[in-house]
């Protein structure tokens, strides 16, 4: 009589290298020239800047050796007790509130008609996606002639015209660049929701209007809920890229005017980093905006996340 | 999680290698060797077209002599500002041998990084500059003219008053005596161009918030208000003064009343003939001689000085030699060339800019007969004033514009706020070292 033992051959545990490279380190291999580019173009900054935050840090030529000296959290209280900072990340506040919205509900709608267009569709895809691709610094010098006192807008609105100028007004500068912002990228954010419909069923949509719902009730009861996963990323994308805004402030009202009213977060670090050789002040605003940055993505998962 | 796991294993692998590549690109060059060392040199010149003409005709003379000792032209990197972009390169260790148009509110920040060599350190250097540029030269060395040279005085661009001849006359004033000379006629002489509808604007100053612009608004108007006092002197501002009050006030007025406007322009408004006046230097001849019929007058002050004893902004660009150097003895050599009286005046034939030299009507008599229109400016460049060698300039100058936006510019405050405020910024800076 044979017998036979049934019982599962226990395999040796891998060793730590095959644990470190998983099952198939050829994969690995393949992605590590991705790997070694964020880790020199992201990793190896962000975390050079958070340890440059900590010190009294000047840049120097090489060869020069300058004692930096550890300074514990001197630089954020710098950065923190500056008005002009404060104040760019208060403007940064008002500029999200207004782009954000404005962004996810502007390229929904504009996705969803351009979705049931049949004729002339590919026109105006383009025509929305024009202005993402064009340079922000051409399409800069467009919106100054529009908006400077004696420009097109002002001279249509005729004594509705506000006083001061649209970019020179306290007010308004910041809300102008969060206009000019969102009508830049909605194009992008379009394509984003263009792509999502595709996915979402037209028997849905079909059943709905058997059942006599209106166009209303099919975009807020199919759509919305359908785009929710889009809208997320709509929402992180926006977030990001409003809360990295540098150009449109340089540019558009001449580095942050009137008087500090459109500075940023980043045309703060610009000026404190670059131009004035003060990286370890403007790291620790940089830390900062990361946080910031960070929290605000998150809460906005946290916010479209289906339970 | 395994991918985690693995991705922080990839990563481990991959940071250090990172350091490294970013480690090899900068290394430092052995100054006791470079000091005696000849060879091919790079130096870095202003883009624009006439300050390159220059550089190719000397570089070009000084090639044909020197076949082992070339020198290639290169034109400073682009940047909003070429200040920050050579501040990165110095950094980078990526930087020419010479700079031909540096500012003297960086140097002070260039020479604490290590990135320039003291030109005193060469044979003679001292005395070339000193016999060059004279007395005046030691406003650029260090330790209040005692110490090493980092720069030598190269350009200077005098501020005066350009108008446009052809909106004086339309708003009634003389172009041949514009009689505006003490801040009152200024003022006065403004509000004619404008309410005479002569022009959309008397002058039109860039209104932004970029740490230089002071210079081309207030710097001037208070270096002739005050006959040379710099902005910082003995280690204390000294704006927040009677005369700092009369200069701000001069702007207040001028922006609230609509005279300049709070607006970037969005073309040149000289060229465009919606502005009547700027501050500008020599370089503006060259750009507006074929576009309009112009005259300069010198600054106003609150009282009105005489033109031969106004003192004004310099707007000097200088030379200096970066540590990245490996031929330092052909890059002095080569920079001694170039600021030779024949270099200094060819550099006045094709720019126009006023060489940093002595007595310039007497050294280039000709160029000034030829050129009549200069020669305001070479009597000016006699009486001129820079900024101050501050370490941190760059930082005292972005506070200066910020308050004087806030009070001058956009009213938010009173121009007795807005100056003193900033004098106590800038005076905590200039305490703590500029930091």
């Amino acid at each position: 009589m044979t017998i036979t033992d049934t019982t599962p051959r226990l395999q040796a545990p891998p060793g730590p290298l095959r644990r470190l490279l998983g099952k198939q380190p050829f994969g690995l291999g393949l992605a590590l020239p991705y790997i070694i580019f964020l880790a020199t173009v992201m990793a190896y900054p962000l975390i050079y800047a958070v340890y440059i935050s900590f010190f009294d840090y000047v840049f120097t030529a090489p060869g020069m050796h300058i004692d930096h000296p550890f300074v514990g959290l001197e630089n954020y209280r710098t950065a923190l007790t500056d008005p002009r900072v404060l104040e760019s990340f208060r403007n940064i506040a008002v500029f999200l509130v207004i782009n954000v919205p404005l962004t996810v509900i502007l390229s929904m709608v504009f996705a969803s008609a351009l979705n049931a267009v049949t004729r002339w569709a590919a026109a105006f895809r383009i025509a929305f996606y024009v202005p993402y691709v064009t340079a922000s610094v051409s399409l800069i010098g467009v919106w100054m002639l529009l908006f400077s006192q004696s420009g097109l807008v002002n001279t249509i609105l005729g004594p509705l015209a506000p006083d001061p100028s649209w970019l020179v007004n306290d007010a308004l500068a910041m809300p102008s660049i969060a206009l000019y912002v969102t009508w830049k990228q909605l194009g992008f954010y379009i394509l984003l929701y263009l792509a999502a419909l595709q996915n979402v069923p037209k028997e849905l949509y079909e059943s709905a209007s058997t059942d006599g719902a209106g166009i209303v009730h099919r975009f807020r009861h199919i759509t919305v809920p359908s785009l929710r996963a889009t809208t997320m990323l709509v929402l992180i994308l926006s977030i990001i890229t409003g809360a990295n805004l540098f150009t449109e402030p340089y540019l558009l009202t001449s580095g942050g005017g009137p008087d500090g009213a459109s500075t940023s977060p980043v045309l703060m670090i610009y000026q404190k980093g670059i131009q004035q050789g003060n990286p370890d002040v403007a790291s620790a605003i940089g830390v900062l905006l990361v946080i910031l940055v960070g929290a605000l993505s998150l809460a906005s998962t946290r916010l479209t996340k289906e339970s | 999680m395994t991918l985690t796991r693995r991705a922080l294993g990839a990563t481990t692998l991959a940071l250090p290698l990172a350091l490294a590549v970013g480690a090899c690109s900068r290394s430092a060059v052995d100054a006791t060797q470079a000091a005696t060392s000849r060879g091919p040199i790079r130096i870095w010149v202003s883009n624009n077209e006439q300050e390159l003409a220059w550089g190719e005709a000397v570089t070009a003379a000084w090639n044909a002599e020197h076949p082992d000792e070339q020198v290639t032209l290169q034109e400073v990197p682009a940047g909003a500002s070429s200040e920050e972009a050579i501040s990165a390169a110095i950094v980078a260790g990526t930087t020419a041998d010479l700079v031909f148009n540096a500012s003297p509110a960086a140097l002070p920040d260039w020479v604490r990084a290590g990135g320039l060599v003291d030109l005193t350190t060469f044979e003679g250097g001292r005395e070339h500059i000193e016999q060059r540029t004279g007395e005046r030269a030691r406003n650029y060395a260090e330790d209040d003219g005692e110490g090493g040279y980092y720069q030598l005085p190269w350009k200077s661009n005098p501020v005066m008053v350009m108008f446009n001849k052809e909106i004086f006359d339309a708003a009634g004033i003389d172009p041949g005596s514009p009689g505006m000379d003490t801040f009152e006629s200024f003022l006065e002489g403004a509000r004619q161009i404008v309410g005479s509808g002569a022009s959309h604007s008397a002058l039109w100053p860039a209104p932004t918030s970029d740490f230089y612009q002071p210079w081309f608004d207030f710097y001037p108007m208070y270096l002739a208000q005050t006959r040379g006092t710099l902005l910082v002197e003995d280690g204390a501002t000294t704006f927040d003064s009677s005369d700092g009050l009369a200069v701000a006030e001069l702007w207040r007025a001028l922006y609230e009343e609509g005279l300049a406007p709070k607006e970037e322009s969005t073309d040149d408004a000289m060229t465009m003939g919606t502005t009547a006046m700027q501050l500008a230097g020599p370089w503006a001849i060259a750009t507006y001689k074929d576009q309009l019929d112009y005259g300069f007058m010198p600054v106003p002050s609150a009282d009105g000085i005489a033109p031969e004893e106004t003192i004004t902004f310099s707007d000097a660009k200088n030379v200096a030699m970066f540590s990245s150097s490996r031929n330092r003895l052909t890059a002095w050599e080569f920079l001694k060339y170039a600021t030779s009286e024949e270099a200094d005046g060819k550099l006045l034939e094709l720019s126009g800019q006023m060489p940093l030299r002595t007595d310039l009507l007497h050294t280039y008599p000709d160029y000034f007969a030829e050129n009549p229109d200069y020669s305001s400016f070479a009597d000016q460049a006699d009486r001129v004033a820079d900024v101050p060698y501050l370490s941190g300039a760059i930082e005292i100058w972005q506070r200066f514009r910020d308050e004087f936006s806030a009070s001058a510019i956009f009213g938010k405050k009173t121009v007795a706020e807005g100056l003193h405020d900033a004098a106590e910024q800038i005076d905590s800076l200039v305490q703590e070292g500029a930091r």
